[in-house]
């Protein structure tokens, strides 16, 4: 993953800043893992807590300090 | 071929998110869980109803849940962090990729951290009333998606402005903007003080400076080691012939 691929879009601009990727390069991978992202998050930041999809206090529990740390309400 | 930079780069977000992660760990392990313990002390101290099956142990919730938590927060952020930042590229003005990463993760703390911590800052174990759990945790995913909302908005009004006004001048009148309306969104939400009586204000304080510090410490390394490896994705002959990026010297100096 290191040795990435030569982008002809971008070394083709000579200025610093650089080329706008198309929003329609960009929205697949936005809605897929954005949507992700954000399930992840949920069960970090609320599973367990205002609302639950799983059952008992297992989640909750395991990511309590977390949850506390990282400013989410948890009790 | 877009698509592949797309890709790449949220690769990388993905792993400079797990990098900083990393470090936040570091921060709220040392930082963090001593005043969690001591809140926990309180707590126990304090309460008659406590005491039942502990279902994770604190030792696990301390170090492995920690771990788990921060890194998938971190992991997370990181990619979402990627995908605004495909989309800022090239829009936002020219900035160069570690610089337009590092304006994105500062932009990302506040958005998603400063702003709702303002208001509703974050509360070690003890502090904060079960039967409100609801309603705070609502409100404050509603003051993160304003902040994102807010911050976002503040910027396409500095860019709008920008012709008319200057460079300077319209960034200062769109910070302005987002902080009359960050202001009036605390004036008119509800607010939640329950600490109990007894808990000690110095305690408080200082759990939630390092909830401040972790995550200071997670953006700000987001972006340094994000623009690291983005340049490199973005620009690989300048990554690989030096540190000046580009063929000209660039504005930013060292």
């Amino acid at each position: 993953m290191a040795q990435s691929v030569v982008q002809p879009t971008t070394t083709a601009v000579p200025t610093d800043a650089p080329a706008k990727l198309p929003i329609g390069a960009i929205a697949p991978w936005a809605v897929f893992f954005g949507v992700l992202m954000l399930v992840l998050l949920y069960f970090v930041g609320a599973e367990q807590g205002a609302t639950a999809l799983v059952s008992g206090e297992g989640v909750h529990e395991w990511v309590h300090d977390a949850r506390h740390l990282l400013g989410f309400p948890c009790h | 071929m877009n698509s592949v930079t797309v890709r790449n780069l949220l690769v990388r977000g993905m792993l400079a998110g797990l990098v900083a992660g990393l470090l936040a760990l570091v921060v709220a392990y040392f930082l963090g869980e001593p005043r969690v313990d001591e809140a926990i002390a309180f707590e126990e101290a304090n309460s008659h109803e406590h005491g039942g099956t502990e279902i994770v142990s604190r030792t696990m919730q301390s170090t492995a849940g920690l771990s788990t938590g921060v890194l998938v927060y971190g992991v997370a952020f990181g990619g979402i962090a990627s995908l605004a930042y495909c989309f800022a590229l090239g829009r936002i003005g020219r900035f160069g990729p570690r610089a337009s990463a590092l304006m994105l993760s500062t932009a990302g703390l506040l958005a998603v951290y400063v702003i709702p911590f303002l208001k509703y800052p974050a509360n070690p174990p003890a502090v904060g009333n079960p039967d409100t759990l609801d309603q705070r945790t609502t409100l404050y995913f509603l003051m993160v998606v304003l902040g994102v909302l807010l911050a976002v908005g503040a910027v396409i009004l500095g860019k709008r402005l920008a012709p008319r006004l200057g460079n300077f001048n319209a960034t200062i009148a769109a910070g302005a903007f987002l902080v009359l309306v960050v202001g009036l969104a605390y004036a008119f939400l509800p607010s939640f003080n329950e600490v109990p009586e007894g808990f000690s204000a110095t305690l408080l304080w200082q759990y939630r400076l390092a909830a401040l510090a972790i995550q200071v410490t997670l953006w700000t390394s987001f972006g340094l080691v994000f623009g690291f490896l983005a340049e490199r994705v973005l620009n690989p002959r300048a990554a690989t012939e030096g540190r000046s990026a580009g063929t000209r010297p660039t504005p930013v100096a060292h």
